[in-house]
């Protein structure tokens, strides 16, 4: 007995022995935590942004997104425009110019035959693309030469960089993928896990949901880059422990994706051995509030069904004063500084980014006015007339139920608004719901968003680039969820407004930006002036950069690892 | 014995194909979606597209045949062909069980992961058995000295703090703090030389400790347990009576009566080693089975979830045998006639 526990302690003390020697971290090594761990690294059958992202510093597309949202040529000498030529004067086709002389990493070089592979395969009905959407409204993909490539639309499309521009959609390797398309996609596991690319590095070791190991291109383009001869991608654990991991000890240079909370997050920077980044694109979380009625009482066929004459309306939620007050006694300021930190602002918007398309015309909504939302019911005849605290609409007490993905930051916010909402006379009852079942498709299941069995839900959506018509295009009267496209419309509070509509096709013919910009701003105000929804905060992307690591530049719009060829250790 | 044990693996058989069963019934059931951790920017239509290509919204009994017959028909062969190199008719379009969400054999991540899970979780066990044994006989031996009441402090504290606080602790204690062991697993690694074996060592110290400390608490109390009940019999006053050495009485007599139940514990624990550790392996990022069972539990991967839990579900049925069997081998009173 007595000399099993020695033996246990000289092994201790053995270990600890070890301890003087830093841990291991060589220079040439640039390490990278992703918490959620990438599955495969095709983006095309990507089932998150993680595969998007593992896939970036070796897929390239032909232009990318800068941090500030505008577009920077890439793997092309310039981006296309009806100026000088790229863009056909009727907007039914792009055509981009590849750059002279790029390898892929195998040494053969990429043609324009690369790109119309890459487009063909995305658009193969039977490969289940993720990117599908990138692709709307294009005919065909045709390669003129070995370098030009043109993209034919079905429509004149005032808005041409959809296919290939941004980490969404790069180019892969016909001569890898060729007998990969469409169903075959699900055999390919060796071409999936290791795609031959143009990017600063190639995939050395691929190991599901775990670690991705990578080397320096040797045929990349740009002399001398990378600055790392290795790159390790590392996946699992969770956000607090990957920023710790960069704040703190000092083992990994690049921890992405941390929405915890601002107290944590600050004292670990305190540690000093990184900083904490944060750049904004298009993401709001917002409350959605259901047009509909969602009361249990009228079972499947009405619950939460939307009627175009308006019977099945929700009782109050329809109501201008109960909204308005809603959104009133939320402290938007509050949530944005005490729950998401450098990971958000407050925000009025449903349209938040680019800067140019925000609109000026909500900003009332920043401050807080909890009097002014018990006045304004009380002057619309809203009031608790039966004494038990909570206000009375036509004889309907104004209980909500509100329903989000389980998520602390969204628990915690969910908590801070029923208390608002209590102070006004509104009683809420709280859900969350496992984020794999929320923000699942299954018609079967009365939990996820799009079904919208209660009376208000929050989640975060944005826009998917810098254009936001096919974002602005989720709230059409024909996309309103419902049991008629299995409760997959993205049209989800059920919003009904032909001005709406009308506003929309305007915008898929109007050209110059100013006019699309004023449109854009209608079409957010009308989305917020009647109480589709209730914008809450404007999300960053929170990433953490250890401080020896330089020229590593946050992007909100692209991947995250966009300019890794430029990073260095200092 | 011989015709007991084929009973036993008989009636095996239709038990495991009830339990596949079910454990098939609760995954399909769940309303969880594999395209429900995409960005929400990709449209429902694109989502749909998605379901179709992967096959998940085939009826239930479609997809539960399709499962079958990939799982007990096209991976035996596969492994076959790739054990002995040869090569079977129809080679080309057999379907094994791929994942949802990697799009890749399901048995080979399994293959790729269990080193590191039987590493860390293994050895944990057998760390656990080889201190929780001593430590109970002797606890038991004796019973309300100070080092039993300290073992029992001890052993109650590493049953009842999780292992989420314990893992963190250290990271904060060992990590942050002292930067003695790193926090993060590197499943890379491969053991070549010294260097690589003591850098090995050190990153399966924090969790190999925490799971230990579990294993070894459970166990002990057992030990301790049964060793105080058998010392109380009248066969151990015999035997002292004889005038045996209190040695002999002891490791003689006692232990080895007490390891009866123990042994029986230790062979139902063995499948526990497999399914590796869920909250462990998270915490210091090994990555290894329990990892990636949760991660298709969240992802909504119903190929996934329902090859590994049955994989575990047959060695539960397995080791139930071999601790029926081992019963018998130890305790002369158990005949299988």
């Amino acid at each position: 007995m007595k000399t099993k526990l020695t033996l246990l302690l000289i092994v201790v003390m053995l270990l600890s022995s070890f301890g003087g020697a830093a841990i291991a971290q060589s220079g040439d090594t640039l390490t990278i935590l992703f918490w959620q761990a990438a599955s495969q690294m095709n983006p095309y059958i990507a089932t998150g942004t993680k595969e998007f992202e593992a896939a970036a510093s070796v897929l390239e597309p032909l232009a990318r997104y800068a941090p500030r949202g505008e577009m920077i040529p890439w793997l092309v000498d310039e981006i296309p425009t009806v100026a000088n030529g790229g863009i056909a004067e009727d907007l039914t086709s792009i055509t981009w110019t590849l750059k002279e002389g790029i390898l892929w990493s195998d040494g053969t070089p990429l043609t324009a035959h690369d790109v119309v592979f890459s487009g063909e395969f995305c658009t193969h009905p039977e490969t289940g693309c993720s990117v599908l959407s990138q692709f709307d409204g294009v005919e065909s993909f045709e390669a003129l030469d070995d370098l030009n490539v043109r993209i034919n639309f079905k429509n004149p499309k005032a808005f041409a960089y959809g296919p290939f521009v941004g980490y969404l959609s790069p180019i892969i390797q016909k001569a890898q993928f060729e007998n990969c398309i469409g169903a075959a996609s699900l055999e390919c596991s060796e071409e999936n896990f290791a795609p031959i690319g143009t990017g600063p590095f190639v995939v050395e070791e691929f190991r599901v949901n775990d670690v991705v190991t990578y080397t320096a291109n040797p045929n990349y383009r740009e002399e001398g880059k990378p600055h790392f001869d290795r790159m390790i991608f590392k996946g699992g654990g969770d956000a607090e422990s990957a920023a710790r991991a960069v704040l703190e000890t000092g083992e990994a240079d690049y921890a992405w994706n941390l929405q915890i909370s601002p107290a944590v997050l600050n004292a670990m920077e305190a540690a000093g051995n990184g900083t904490v980044v944060a750049e904004y694109a298009t993401n709001v979380e917002r409350l959605i509030i259901n047009q509909t009625n969602p009361d249990p009482m009228l079972g499947a066929d009405m619950r939460s069904v939307w009627m175009e004459d308006g019977s099945n309306a929700h009782p109050f939620l329809t109501e201008p004063a109960v909204w308005k007050a809603m959104s009133m006694a939320v402290d938007r300021n509050a949530i944005a500084t005490q729950l998401y930190g450098k990971g958000g602002v407050a925000g009025c918007n449903i349209v938040e980014g680019p800067a140019e398309y925000r609109s000026p015309n909500n900003d009332s909504c920043l401050v807080q006015d909890i009097a002014g939302a018990n006045a304004m019911l009380d002057e619309a005849g809203i009031v608790d007339s039966d004494g038990d605290g909570i206000r009375e609409h036509n004889g309907v007490p104004l209980k909500v139920s509100y329903q989000t993905s389980t998520n602390a930051v969204r628990q915690n916010t969910q908590a801070l608004i029923k208390q608002w909402w209590s102070e006004i006379g509104i009683e809420t009852e709280l859900r969350n719901i496992s984020a794999s079942v929320f923000f699942g498709g299954d018609p079967a299941s009365p939990d996820t968003y799009g079904k919208f069995y209660t009376d208000v839900e929050m989640y975060t959506n944005g826009s998917n680039g810098p254009d936001p018509e096919p974002y602005l295009g989720n709230w059409r009267t024909t996309e309103i969820s419902g049991p008629w496209n299995s409760w997959l419309g993205s049209n989800v509070p059920r919003f009904y407004s032909p001005e709406f509509d009308e506003l929309l096709d305007e915008l898929s013919t109007t050209i110059p930006v100013e006019d699309r910009i004023a449109l854009t701003h209608q079409m957010n105000d009308l989305l917020v002036q009647n109480g589709a929804m209730i914008p809450l905060v404007f999300r960053a992307s929170v990433s953490a950069i250890a401080n020896s690591i330089s020229g590593a530049v946050m992007n909100a719009w692209d991947s995250e690892l966009w300019n890794i060829a430029d990073w260095t250790r200092m | 014995m011989g015709k007991y044990i084929v009973r036993r693996l008989l009636t095996a058989i239709p038990t495991i194909l009830v339990i596949s069963f079910i454990i098939f019934a609760i995954v399909d059931l769940s309303p969880s979606d594999p395209t429900g951790n995409l960005p929400l920017t990709i449209p429902p239509e694109v989502r749909q597209k998605i379901r179709e290509a992967l096959g998940a919204d085939d009826p239930f009994v479609v997809k539960y045949v399709k499962w079958l017959q990939q799982f007990f028909i096209s991976e035996p062969l596969n492994f076959i062909e790739s054990v002995f190199d040869v090569t079977f008719p129809g080679s080309e379009d057999r379907v094994r069980v791929i994942s949802w969400a990697t799009r890749g054999p399901v048995i080979d991540i399994i293959v790729e992961r269990l080193p590191q899970t039987l590493w860390v979780v293994g050895s944990s066990y057998v760390l656990g058995v080889l201190i929780a044994v001593p430590v109970g006989v002797f606890s038991a031996y004796k019973q309300y000295s100070i080092f039993d009441q300290v073992g029992t402090f001890l052993m109650m504290i590493g049953f009842s703090v999780p292992t989420f606080f314990t893992g963190l602790m250290f990271i904060i204690i060992y990590s942050v703090n002292l930067k003695w062991f790193p926090s993060v697993y590197d499943t890379t690694l491969v053991v070549t030389d010294m260097e690589t074996l003591q850098l090995q060592l050190r990153q399966m110290f924090m969790p190999v400790t925490v799971l230990t400390l579990y294993t070894t608490a459970q166990m002990s109390r057992y030990t301790r347990a049964s060793t105080l009940e058998n010392l109380q019999q009248d066969y151990i006053r015999t035997a002292r009576s004889k005038g045996l050495t209190e040695r002999v009485v002891v490791m003689t007599h006692a232990v080895r009566n007490s390891l009866i139940p123990v042994v029986t514990l230790i062979a139902l624990g063995i499948p526990g080693i497999f399914a590796g550790a869920l909250i462990t392996e998270q915490i210091f990022r090994v990555n290894g089975i329990g990892q990636y069972l949760i991660i298709a539990i969240q992802g909504g991967d119903l190929p996934t979830v329902q090859t590994v839990t049955f994989i575990f579900a047959v060695l539960v049925v397995l080791f139930n045998i071999v601790a029926d069997v081992l019963y018998g081998i130890l305790d002369p009173r158990v005949t299988y006639s």
